[in-house]
């Protein structure tokens, strides 16, 4: 059977699936943020193919905002993340529910 | 033929990586898994056809994410603790499976409209005309080079020592 869309799709999938575990499981807040990025690529997956497949290509151009956006949050969450370990001594999800109402 | 067998040891790699990235308790080797996915997933990039987001994949996500994250695990070190699973961890894996079904079956049972052959043609100058051309996405990209101003400026002063 010849590698086609659905392939792309299902592995997109498959990758989204891993990624959204990984954000509700995991109480690292840096690895809840790896998980997120898993997530990004995921659907960056899906627009390459639909781009590949479709032979349009505004797809492409949509994965590179989509990764301009993943670099500004990474860089935003990670600063968040090491304010909150200096002030906090814990990067643990499950300590730092100060917003819980 | 041999595009489909790099398709496949790459997401064999690429989805193993990503589990090893949620299930290892050790944080700097779920980095170093995290970096390995994204490198597979610029061959998938390749695979596809598409050479430029297939280079900007490894300079953006393996080199400067990687990095990054990298420094945080570092600079956050909570060596004894690692990296467990949570209270919500079965709910989490009930949800991830449901959701799974879910997608696969909407993909498997819908007729997608697709054309075959391969594009032969760089995809560096398409990109470039779709965003820069007269009724492209050049305001799109000026919008999206002020966020990432924000956002560096955002997180430096985040991390700024008062």
């Amino acid at each position: 059977m010849a590698v086609g869309l659905e392939h792309f799709l299902v592995l997109s999938a498959v990758l989204f699936a891993i990624g959204l575990y990984g954000v509700l499981a995991k109480r690292n807040a840096v690895v809840i943020l790896m998980s997120i990025e898993i997530m990004l690529t995921a659907v960056n997956i899906a627009m390459v193919a639909f781009s590949r497949y479709g032979q349009f290509i505004t797809g492409q151009v949509f994965v590179i905002f989509i990764m301009v956006v993943a670099a500004a949050e990474v860089a935003v969450g990670l600063a968040l993340i090491i304010a909150i370990y200096r002030s906090k001594k814990t990067v643990d999800s499950e300590k730092f529910d100060l917003m819980k109402w | 033929m041999g595009m489909d067998i790099a398709f496949w040891i790459l997401a064999v790699v690429s989805v193993a990586s990503a589990l090893a990235v949620v299930l290892t308790r050790d944080l700097f080797r779920a980095a170093l898994f995290l970096v390995l996915c994204f490198f597979t997933v610029a061959g998938i990039y390749a695979t596809l056809s598409a050479d430029f987001l297939a280079g900007a994949q490894v300079l953006i996500y393996v080199g400067a994410i990687g990095v990054f994250i990298i420094f945080a695990i570092m600079l956050t070190r909570d060596s004894r603790q690692g990296s467990p699973s949570g209270r919500l961890r079965l709910p989490a894996l009930f949800i991830g499976f449901l959701f799974l079904a879910t997608m696969i079956f909407a993909l498997v049972n819908t007729d997608w409209n697709v054309v075959a052959e391969v594009p032969t043609e760089s995809t560096t100058s398409a990109i470039a005309h779709a965003i820069f051309s007269e009724d492209g996405f050049v305001l799109a990209f000026e919008i999206a080079a002020a966020l990432m101003l924000a956002a560096i400026i955002g997180a430096i002063v985040l991390v700024r020592d008062k």
